[in-house]
């Protein structure tokens, strides 16, 4: 296609979107916006802190508020953030900031002391028409070392449990995955069972359906989208291991399927008002290249991958416990490595609990949480075929830490990390010790 | 300001004990502290110069961190992705990282070169066939040895090896020792202490010391383990043609200097009296014949390697192991039955690179040192009945020693 041509779509598209504006309300963009937190009760988002705070600006700008009503699913985390919208205008802002120390030692060597500029994301969602919403998050990573376009996808309502949902998405695979801002956590690090084994961020090109239902305490959600997948380089890549990470590199994949075959990602999840939410999750789709210019060159390899997500809120919301499980399938041909394994196995849990809440300097609702994160990852479950003997490349880590929220959006951090790590073959493990201090919120 | 900090007793208790616990920096429980050096195998001789250190971290990234794929030129038939996954901690390997070579069963040279010899590639990438062993071949499987302070093996002069050998057993003890006799191959360049007789040149590495130096086993690595070929080893192993270098002369080179200056692996309890004992038995019933403690190096431009002293305990040299050791395959001049003696330095760390088990002998077939040792035969004959006549507390004395070697 011409440049010319792209140019007068784009203008059109503009045009488009220009001429709803007059009908999009600002409170469509809010309910559009809506936002929930799955931790809801954890990050206890104040709304009227929330809203004093921009009270300056408000004459301009309207803090749309993070929704604490806890019906609100994992899967509704996109959209469940505070979001700034000016006037009558049906565009929403948001976003967060993350930046850290980091000091980490392994068998007594370190790299010293380095100040990480993590993620600077910035979200914006706009109600195209009634019923017509758009959101779109883009995420620098690591200063500008990385840009990613992490979610850009239209949303068309036709009933509550009918959505249609088209762009670049987030497979909703475990419950990191679609709610990973970092202010919503205690932790600094992003649980390695949610960015080592699942890819956290995994966002794709593709379309589907998602839909809710509410039944007295109950919500049942569900989503199921069909996207690009994953490349070979899950077992071809320098870590030496089978890596879904590794296997969504590829820019390109944003624009060519690797297998020419659409890998499927569903979740079911159900959340009870005082019990808490539950979510079982799939994904699973072909990776390699097993054809090209119509001849084919190897089997189609499936990868599949299954995640049960849970978090649970106690003592009258002073106490949150929230966790993934994931377990990964990969069809590696017998005649490559045991090196990449063909089952992995991981996940975490993390207990935070409230130890002072109340006024701290001007801020009415602050919060300091005590918690620790517990994470086991197995990035190769299964035997030797010489030995029959575990090959091991596991790893488990525990890591307290101290958060001070003065408000829900905002949090600042201190942890520490130990963590052992073995190779293939089982052998004495790497020994980790790091300690970080944190902060990031929410604009 | 208008503060309302009012945090409970108990609370900022806890507090001040979680922040000082965390910033008890440098408490080793905290931030773990590195081994003991003594207890791990790699890491730089002492002494080198700051670009001789930038070399050798150049050289540490290749062995170790260097994973090859299908985009860097892996394969498409190989054994293992790098160096380091064979080799893990510069120690000694596991089954998993067995090789087999196969093909050749005298000293007539490999029959097997034109089907996939001497060494079978039994991986493959995706879409590829690995090899196997043609019916009949005579073959061998061999676990990856250590690879600590080969640079100081590599200096021993030709006139010390030839002068430890005995090919007539004058000296009556029952143990002989012969050199692997070998043609260069073309991109090797003698050693300047090299003896060569009727342009055969007595080679040391690998287990039938079939390899001359360094340089010519980390060449053979590359192209045989990985299949990864380089100016000196053009040839690909899946399409037996010659193709560009997949790896370069300097990554090579970094490589060789990386292995010749990795530190030696020290006695860890010399001053016990168990283990000195051990050590007195160990000479006495001959073991010292073949697995000799002490030899020197010649001249090296590295002044760390340069005239030293050291005890790996191995003699470089061929030696008759017996039927129960003989699989049939052999490499240069050796025999079949013939194995060189491999340095016992080292040896009580072994477990700590084979995931927690000892994989000896040259396949890894001995489970423990005590059958490595019981399974010695041919020249070594005598001095295993001698260690099987011991008493138990000698033989634990002997095994104390080794332990801590
Ligand atoms: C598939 C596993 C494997 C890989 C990969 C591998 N090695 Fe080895 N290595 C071995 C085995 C087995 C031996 C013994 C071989 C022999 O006896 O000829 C060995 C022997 C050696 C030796 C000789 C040690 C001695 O005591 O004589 C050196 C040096 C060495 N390897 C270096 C390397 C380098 C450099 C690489 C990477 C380019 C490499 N190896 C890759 C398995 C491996
Ligand atoms: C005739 C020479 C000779 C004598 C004498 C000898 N060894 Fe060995 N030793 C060897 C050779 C050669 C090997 C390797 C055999 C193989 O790999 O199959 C070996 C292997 C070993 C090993 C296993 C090392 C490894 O890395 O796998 C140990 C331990 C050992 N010897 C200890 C002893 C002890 C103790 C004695 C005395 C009782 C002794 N040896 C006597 C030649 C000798």
């Amino acid at each position: 296609m011409s440049k010319c041509k792209i140019l007068t779509i784009v203008c059109l598209c503009n045009a488009i979107v220009f001429m709803q504006w007059p009908n999009a309300t600002a409170a469509g963009a809010a309910d559009f916006t809506q936002a929930n937190s799955t931790r809801s009760d954890s990050t206890r988002s104040d709304s009227t802190q929330a809203n004093s705070m921009q009270t300056d600006s408000a004459q301009i700008f309207k803090r749309i508020p993070v929704d604490t009503a806890p019906d609100k699913l994992n899967m509704d985390a996109v959209y469940n953030r505070p979001f700034l919208t000016a006037g009558v205008l049906p565009v929403a802002i948001g976003g967060y900031v993350e930046a850290n120390t980091n000091y980490r030692q392994t068998n007594g060597i370190s790299e010293g002391t380095s100040f990480q500029a993590r993620r600077f994301t910035l979200f914006v969602s706009s109600t195209i028409a009634s019923r017509i919403k758009l959101l779109t998050e883009l995420e620098f990573e690591d200063g500008t070392r990385e840009i990613n376009l992490e979610f850009a996808a239209v949303d068309f309502e036709f009933h509550p449990l009918l959505n249609l949902r088209g762009g670049i998405l987030m497979n909703p695979i475990g419950a990191f995955n679609q709610n990973h801002d970092g202010p919503k956590w205690d932790f600094i690090d992003r649980p390695l069972s949610a960015t080592t084994l699942l890819p956290a961020t995994l966002s794709n090109v593709g379309f589907g359906l998602h839909g809710k239902h509410y039944q007295h305490n109950w919500v049942l959600g569900y989503e199921a989208y069909l996207t690009n997948g994953f490349d070979d380089k899950i077992i071809s890549n320098t870590l030496n291991r089978t890596s879904l990470p590794e296997g969504k590199m590829n820019p390109a994949r944003f624009e060519e399927n690797a297998s020419g075959l659409p890998m499927y990602t569903a979740k079911f999840a159900v959340r009870h008002r005082q019990i808490g939410e539950l979510g079982l999750s799939v994904m699973s789709g072909v990776y390699n290249k097993w054809k090209s210019d119509g001849i084919v060159l190897d089997k189609k390899r499936s990868v599949t991958a299954l995640a049960l997500d849970f978090n649970t809120t106690m003592l009258s919301g002073d106490l949150y416990i929230t966790g993934e499980v994931a377990k990964i399938f990969i069809d590696v041909p017998d005649t490559y490595s045991q090196t990449f394994g063909s089952e992995q196995l991981g996940g975490f849990v993390d207990i935070i609990g409230t130890v002072f809440k109340g006024s701290i300097f001007d801020w009415e609702n602050a919060r300091l949480n005590l918690g620790v994160r517990l994470e086991y990852v197995d990035y190769n479950q299964g035997t030797f075929n010489e030995t029959n003997g575990n090959i091991a490349d596991d790893l488990w880590s525990i890591m307290p830490t101290f958060a001070f929220r003065p408000t829900a959006t905002t949090v600042l951090r201190l942890n520490y990390r130990y963590q052992h790590q073995r190779d293939l073959l089982g052998n004495p493990p790497a020994k980790t010790g790091a300690i970080q201090f944190g902060i990031s919120t929410y604009f | 300001m208008n503060t309302t900090f009012t945090i409970p007793h108990v609370t900022s208790n806890v507090i001040a004990m979680f922040c000082a616990a965390i910033l008890l920096i440098g408490c080793d429980a905290i931030l773990p502290s590195a081994p003991n050096d003594a207890d791990v195998l790699d890491g730089p001789v002492d002494a080198l110069s700051s670009a001789q250190h930038a070399q050798f971290l150049r050289g540490d990234v290749a062995f170790n961190d260097d994973v090859f794929t299908a985009a860097t030129g892996l394969g498409p038939i190989f054994v293992a992705t790098s160096c380091g996954s064979c080799h893990a901690g510069d120690g000694k390997g596991h089954p998993f990282t067995t090789l087999t070579r196969f093909g050749q069963g005298d000293e007539n040279g490999n029959a097997y070169l034109d089907r996939g010899g001497p060494q079978l590639q039994n991986r493959a990438l995706p879409g590829y066939t690995p090899e196997q062993i043609p019916g009949g071949a005579p073959f061998t499987k061999l676990t990856p040895p250590a690879n600590t302070g080969l640079g100081f093996m590599e200096l021993v002069s030709d006139a010390d090896i030839i002068a430890m050998s005995d090919e007539n057993d004058a000296d009556g003890d029952g143990v002989s020792g012969v050199p692997n006799w070998r043609p260069l191959v073309s991109y090797l360049s003698a050693h300047q202490n090299s003896i060569p007789t009727n342009e055969q040149y007595i080679h040391r590495f690998g287990k039938k010391a079939a390899a001359y130096n360094l340089l010519h086993q980390t060449v053979n690595a590359y192209n045989q383990d990985i299949g990864i070929t380089s100016i000196f080893e053009p040839k690909d192993v899946y399409s037996g043609v010659n193709i560009e270098p997949e790896v370069s002369a300097s990554v090579i080179h970094d490589v060789v200097f990386y292995l010749q200056t990795l530190k030696v692996p020290v006695e860890r309890n010399p001053n016990d009296e168990a283990v000195k004992n051990g050590k007195r038995l160990f000479i006495q019933i001959g073991c010292d014949n073949c697995h000799k403690q002490t030899l020197k190096t010649a001249y090296s431009p590295v002044a760390a390697l340069r005239n030293k002293e050291f005890h790996p305990y191995t003699d470089l040299l061929l030696h008759d192991m017996g039927k129960g050791l003989d699989d049939g395959y052999t490499e240069g001049s050796a025999k079949t039955y013939e194995w060189r003696t491999p340095a016992l330095w080292g040896l009580g760390l072994s477990q700590n690179s084979q995931g927690g088990e000892y994989f000896l002998l040259h396949d890894g077939r001995a489970k423990s040192i005590t059958s490595a040792i019981v399974m010695h035969g041919g020249e070594a004959a005598m001095s295993t009945q001698k260690f099987q006549a011991l008493t138990e507390a000698e033989k634990r004395d002997i095994l104390k020693f080794l332990e801590q070697l």
